[in-house]
């Protein structure tokens, strides 16, 4: 693990923001900030560990635990609100049976909240893998949800 | 057959890259040779996928919105400018013929990534321009331009650029502030996507003026397609010379870093913007001192929204005066407003600052997309007061704004309809004020959970006089006890939704 992480935080010592970067490039090569790489992450980058664990609690996209295969962030903010944002999000949970912030037993799909995709004139919006979708029906969302949750746990 | 289709989130969210799979095997098929152009968006979000094909003599012809289905009929029709999805020429569209399109000019027109289109449709012409009558001229465009922020607080830039060019540093900073996180809002998406090397080519001419040498653009992590058209738009700028030893051929170095955030609201505000920039947690810093002075790494930094940056190239270009000639008393210049929610027309309109609130929402918005009456609408994302609809004769203009108490920020206008709830809106309010405090200041932090709390009992119907009482102080605390606009402003929304919606405060109460 450690020797990993030093592999992947390394070239970002001595950058502008660093730090940051590097818990980028960390989740993006392992999928999340593991407790064992805060040691390792102040060691490299001359911090004390309350200092990385800080930096990585700030942020909302920083991870302390694997996420499921799939990852949904649905848009809470004002303008996906007033186009049915709400239903949208009552119906995706409780179509895979979870609450936000939540991953489900096996490991198949994790529901977060996200504030604005950019998407505000295209609501209700949200994000499935990375990708950004618009115009979302409720119904048909939380169907391809339960799809998604269902592939994902083979 | 040219075939343009946008690259923007907004169209790719709806299909966009589907519609382009489904024309190049319709294509294919049919053994006709097509080029695809993916361009940025016009900003008509309804139409989206909106997809242009180019006639003999280069005249356009727009379709939307077109999905996957609609392609083979299309190409049946051989794009007939009489089939149902088709609008026409794009640029005679009312609702693009109605705007003053001065910093969207090239926006879903072009190739955001050809650096030859973007020089051979007016770019690098305000990069030349300030090359050649130096700094301290260049400054004084800015000066008499007018423009101020559209970052929000709206502050006149030129009084920011001399500040920062008057520091004494071996070392200065340009900052583009790209973290976009209003509800409601997505222009520096939009010009991040569809004409990237404008926001390069204004940094570069800031840079130029105030004497910084380097420049970093914070970008939010939300927006993975500005991410990757951006990334590589600055690789070709740094090719194609717009950036390095002599930026442009402006005798000047600049270089700019792509930094991506990592979903923290409060990091759009500038100070802790910079402490996120160094690595840190995006806590708050106290001014003084100022950013222009000890901004990045203690060093004089200026920081601008996309937008600021993205209206100095056509500044310099056609000056100062010629800019401070759009708009009105001393809200200069063009907006990009956003037209956001439950809206027909939803998208982005650019107009010269002084048309009133009413014609951004029905003249160019259409009126909801659901069809019932409008109940309200937020400006300036949520932060910016709730509006009914009796006071929509308001002008949109930072003057006309700030005496009612509330703000144009960032140009983001939402619109909500009867079904809006707005004692629900006031408590959204503070949720999010809990959710995305940086934590630094008591009021801020603690004060928007208790805010949560007594619209919880509020919305439920117990107490409401004592409530509402409680919720008014609560509301001063905060106004007066908070470091950044976060804390501070927050009440803008609570109390502008008390003062015009009060009947959605005791609904229970009257047994609605
Ligand atoms: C809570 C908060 C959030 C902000 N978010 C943004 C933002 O997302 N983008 C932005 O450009 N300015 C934002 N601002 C304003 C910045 O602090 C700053 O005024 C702006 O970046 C300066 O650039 P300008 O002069 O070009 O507007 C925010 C301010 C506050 C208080
Ligand atoms: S008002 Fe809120 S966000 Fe602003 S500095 Fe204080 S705690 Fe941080
Ligand atoms: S509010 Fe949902 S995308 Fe902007």
């Amino acid at each position: 693990m450690s020797s990993a992480t030093e592999a992947l935080i390394t070239p970002f010592v001595g950058q502008t923001g660093g730090l940051l970067r590097a818990l980028h490039a960390l989740q993006a090569g392992v999928g999340y900030i593991d407790a064992s790489a805060i040691p390792v992450i102040a060691d490299v980058f001359n911090l004390t560990k309350a200092e990385v664990k800080g930096v990585v609690s700030f942020y909302s996209d920083f991870r302390r635990a694997p996420a499921g295969k799939h990852s949904i962030k649905i848009c809470q903010a004002e303008a996906c609100q007033a186009v049915g944002g709400r239903s949208l999000t009552d119906k995706a949970l409780r179509a895979l049976d979870l609450s936000f912030g939540e991953t489900d037993s096996a490991g198949a799909v994790t529901i977060e909240p996200v504030y604005c995709l950019g998407l505000c004139a295209s609501g209700p919006a949200a994000m499935v893998d990375g990708k950004l979708r618009g115009r979302l029906d409720p119904n048909l969302f939380a169907d391809e949800l339960v799809q998604l949750q269902k592939d994902g746990a083979k | 057959m040219k075939v343009y289709v946008p690259l923007d989130t907004a169209a790719v969210a709806v299909g966009a890259d589907e519609v382009v799979e489904a024309i190049v095997a319709e294509a294919e098929a049919r053994k006709v040779a097509v080029e695809i152009v993916r361009t940025g968006s016009r900003g008509m979000h309804w139409l989206e996928p909106l997809v242009e094909i180019e006639r003999v003599g280069g005249a356009r012809v727009a379709f939307g919105p077109v999905s996957v289905g609609d392609v083979k009929a299309l190409f049946e029709a051989d794009f007939a400018s009489d089939h149902a999805l088709a609008h026409g020429d794009p640029a005679e569209i009312p609702y693009l013929k109605g705007q003053d399109r001065q910093t969207f000019a090239r926006c879903g027109i072009i190739d955001p990534l050809s650096f030859g289109a973007y020089c051979k449709s007016g770019g690098l012409a305000g990069l030349k321009r300030a090359a050649s009558i130096g700094a301290v001229e260049t400054i004084d465009e800015v000066m008499t331009s007018g423009l101020r922020g559209r970052g929000g607080a709206a502050f006149p830039s030129g009084i920011k650029w001399r500040t920062v060019a008057g520091a004494e540093a071996e070392q200065k900073y340009i900052v583009c502030n790209a973290d976009e996180g209003d509800s409601g809002t997505f222009s520096d998406r939009m010009i991040l996507e569809g004409d990237p090397f404008l926001l390069i080519e204004g940094m570069v001419i800031a840079g130029l003026a105030v004497g910084a040498t380097k420049g970093f653009i914070y970008l939010r992590s939300e927006y993975p397609v500005a991410q990757r058209v951006l990334g590589q738009a600055l690789e070709i700028a740094q090719r194609e010379g717009l950036l390095g030893a002599d930026a442009g051929g402006s005798g000047c170095a600049f270089d700019i870093e792509l930094f991506m955030g990592a979903g923290a609201y409060i990091c759009g505000e500038e100070t802790s913007l910079l402490e996120s920039l160094e690595g840190k947690r995006g806590q708050v810093r106290a001014k003084p001192p100022l950013p222009a002075l000890e901004g990045l790494h203690g060093k004089p930094t200026l920081v601008h929204n996309v937008i600021s940056l993205c209206a100095v190239p056509s500044v310099l270009a056609n000056g100062g005066s010629w800019y401070h000639d759009f708009g009105v008393g001393r809200s200069t210049g063009t907006m990009p407003f956003q037209l956001a929610g439950n809206v027909k027309c939803g998208g982005l309109v650019e107009v010269a600052f002084g048309l009133s609130l009413h014609d951004l929402i029905y003249k160019f918005g259409g009126g909801t997309r659901s069809g019932k009456p409008v109940k309200a609408v937020q400006v300036g994302g949520p932060l910016g007061a709730y509006i009914p609809p009796s006071k929509f004769d308001m002008m949109m203009d930072y003057e006309t704004f700030g005496k009612i108490g509330a703000g144009v920020g960032h140009g983001g206008i939402v619109v909500f309809d009867e079904d809006a709830d707005l004692a629900q809106q006031a408590k959204y309010a503070f949720d999010f004020c809990a959710e995305e405090s940086c934590g630094k200041c008591t009021p801020c932090r603690i004060g928007s959970v208790r805010g949560s709390e007594v619209m919880a009992k509020i919305i439920s119907g117990s107490d409401v006089t004592e409530n509402i009482e409680l919720l008014t102080d609560l509301c001063e605390v905060m106004e007066d006890g908070s470091l950044c606009a976060m804390g501070g402003m927050t009440p803008v929304p609570v109390l502008s939704a008390l003062k015009y919606f009060p009947e959605d405060f005791r609904a229970v109460k009257e047994g609605k």
